[in-house]
């Protein structure tokens, strides 16, 4: 059964998040087509053309794409989806916000957030902010699945050839107007896709304190995050959030400074490959779930790092 | 305007969930439950807009099985009017809890719902989205500003790299993100008056709604520990494990 990949764009540059939805869905069936639901679809829809093993890219139109409004956009998808058993999007707030409400058009019960496929209809999802996983089954003639982006690998691209074809033609609700987007800007990586992430905690007693993992960052090319508790001690905004109320996070190198180690955090960041720990409790739940640890004052060890570099 | 809130009760977000040895699911007796956190927003927001005069009435809907009550009460005792109950066996999925929620919405008729963005038993995120499609309302969701006009909702919303703003008709739903607001506390004299308070008992089948379950739970297991760590004593040995035994530097 063919998959449709209900991609979230942003120009030229398909999200990590898409990339990996489209390996989950080759991972579930080799028919794979690509739905771009973007005002500015044509970057987007040769740079989804391009990527390895999708079958064909479907390029929506019509007025109701401006604002990226979930009461316009799933009428489309659940009218796409009706050719595919499968519809995928990545769970970010993006996918989030759209998928069920495609998923209740449709009469389906969604399956959120995946990171790994057991067979054509059976799942393994986090539950309990990653502290359990669950293995479901779903017998719902088309499966509506949003995917974990740090789960799987990134698609192949470039080498891809597939076809653009016009798609659904989105038509403007006028129950909601989009009115701005304030996006916060910086010239690091961003959190879910960045190699390195170090993440800063209420340890860091202060806004200006994060300076000395922003110099750090800067030496390794790393994204800055930090915990929960640093996030409502208003040290830093709330998209710096790793947690399960924040972003999810899985780099090859996760450094957490004066975080303790909350269950929330952890279920944030506990799949990244490697997990350095500085902390001056040693105690603190963090080193239960670290490949190595420092015991100490973070302001001594985080400029010794960086000098060591 | 009359607010409907939706309250689940789940395991505490303080307890440590313990996975079942036979798999079947997660150990719930003899375990601490509580409101679903993003649900005690939902209320708080709620009883806020009737402290403004902007709501004439807070009522809050449990979805689940008879101990639920206990949620409704909480929810009672933070200031909220009456409660209405659907009792069903177990937790249903959330598309069998937005079609009776969409039952309870089409009897009340409320301005606007208010429901958590997730709750974090089986962290879907999927109720209230679920809730709009089937009304035909618009969504509201991951609210982190809720602003009520004449007929409309200007929702701020919390979205990856940063926020966006809607604007949306009334009637609408909302779910909420964690820094919408800061719940308060019941006061005794709240709880004392959510005693008496009216809780309306109410089964699937008042709603003509199927609630059996569309996923079939396989197996529920522990996550794969990761192996031990090793603590170090300088930064600069850090570094060179980093760099060439690991490779990430």
């Amino acid at each position: 059964m063919a998959v449709l990949v209900v991609a979230e764009t942003d120009g030229a540059n398909l999200p990590r998040g898409t990339l990996a939805t489209i390996t989950a869905a080759l991972a579930i069936d080799p028919e794979v087509d690509v739905l771009v639901l973007d005002e500015q679809g044509d970057e987007a829809s040769e740079a989804a053309s391009g990527i390895v093993g999708v079958r064909s890219v479907i390029k929506a139109g019509g007025p109701g794409l401006a604002g990226n409004l979930a009461e316009n956009l799933a009428p489309a998808v659940a009218e796409t989806a009706r050719n595919y058993g499968y519809v995928l999007a990545p769970a970010g707030t993006w996918g989030k916000n759209l998928m069920p409400r495609v998923a209740a058009m449709l009469d389906v019960q969604q399956i959120s957030d995946i990171t790994e496929i057991v067979d054509g209809d059976t799942f393994i999802r986090p539950i309990y902010a990653g502290n359990a996983l669950a293995t479901v089954r779903s017998r719902d003639p088309v499966k509506v699945i949003t995917v974990r982006g740090t789960a799987f690998a990134v698609a192949e691209a470039p080498g891809g050839s597939a076809a653009i074809t016009d798609g659904p033609e989105v038509a403007a609700h006028d129950i909601a107007r989009f009115v701005k987007r304030e996006l916060s800007q910086s010239d690091r990586p961003e959190l879910a896709a960045a190699r390195i992430v170090i993440s800063g905690g209420r340890g860091m007693g202060s806004g200006e304190n994060f300076q000395l993992l922003d110099q750090l960052a800067d030496k390794l090319g790393a994204a800055v995050g930090a915990s929960r508790a640093a996030v409502d001690a208003g040290y830093v905004p709330n998209d710096f959030q790793v947690g399960q109320t924040g972003k999810v996070v899985a780099p090859e190198l996760y450094i957490a400074v004066g975080i303790s180690g909350a269950i929330q955090h952890l279920a944030g960041m506990k799949d990244s490959k490697v997990i350095v720990a500085i902390n001056k409790d040693q105690e603190a739940p963090i080193f239960q779930v670290a490949d190595y640890g420092l015991v100490g004052d973070l302001f001594k060890i985080v400029p010794e790092i960086a000098d060591a570099l | 305007m009359k607010i409907l809130v939706a309250v689940k009760r789940v395991i505490d977000y303080n307890v440590r969930i313990r996975v079942l040895p036979d798999g079947s699911g997660v150990e719930t007796d003899n375990v601490k439950m509580s409101m679903n956190p993003f649900d005690e927003i939902a209320v708080e927001e709620a009883i806020r807009l009737k402290e403004a005069g902007t709501a004439s009435e807070v009522v809050a809907v449990s979805i689940g099985p008879a101990r639920s009550q206990e949620t409704i009460r909480t929810a009672l005792a933070f200031g909220c009017d009456r409660g209405i109950h659907v009792q069903t066996e177990q937790p249903p999925e959330p598309l069998a809890v937005a079609k009776l929620l969409a039952g309870v919405v089409a009897a009340e008729e409320p301005g606007l719902v208010i429901l958590g963005k997730q709750a974090i038993d089986d962290d879907s995120n999927q109720t209230g989205q679920m809730l709009a499609a089937l009304l035909g309302w618009p969504q509201g969701t991951f609210a982190s500003e809720l602003v009520i006009g004449d007929g409309v909702f200007d929702v701020t919303r919390e979205i990856d790299g940063g926020l966006e703003t809607i604007s949306i008709n009334a009637p609408a739903i909302v779910t909420t993100d964690l820094r919408l607001n800061e719940p308060r506390y019941p006061s005794l004299p709240g709880i004392m008056k959510a005693k008496s308070k009216p809780i309306e008992a109410k089964t699937p089948a008042d709603y003509s709604v199927d609630v059996a379950p569309r996923l079939e739970t396989v197996t529920v297991a522990e996550p794969p520990p990761r192996p031990p760590g090793r603590m170090l004593e300088s930064a600069a040995e850090l570094v060179q494990i980093l760099r060439e035994e690991k490779g990430v530097l």
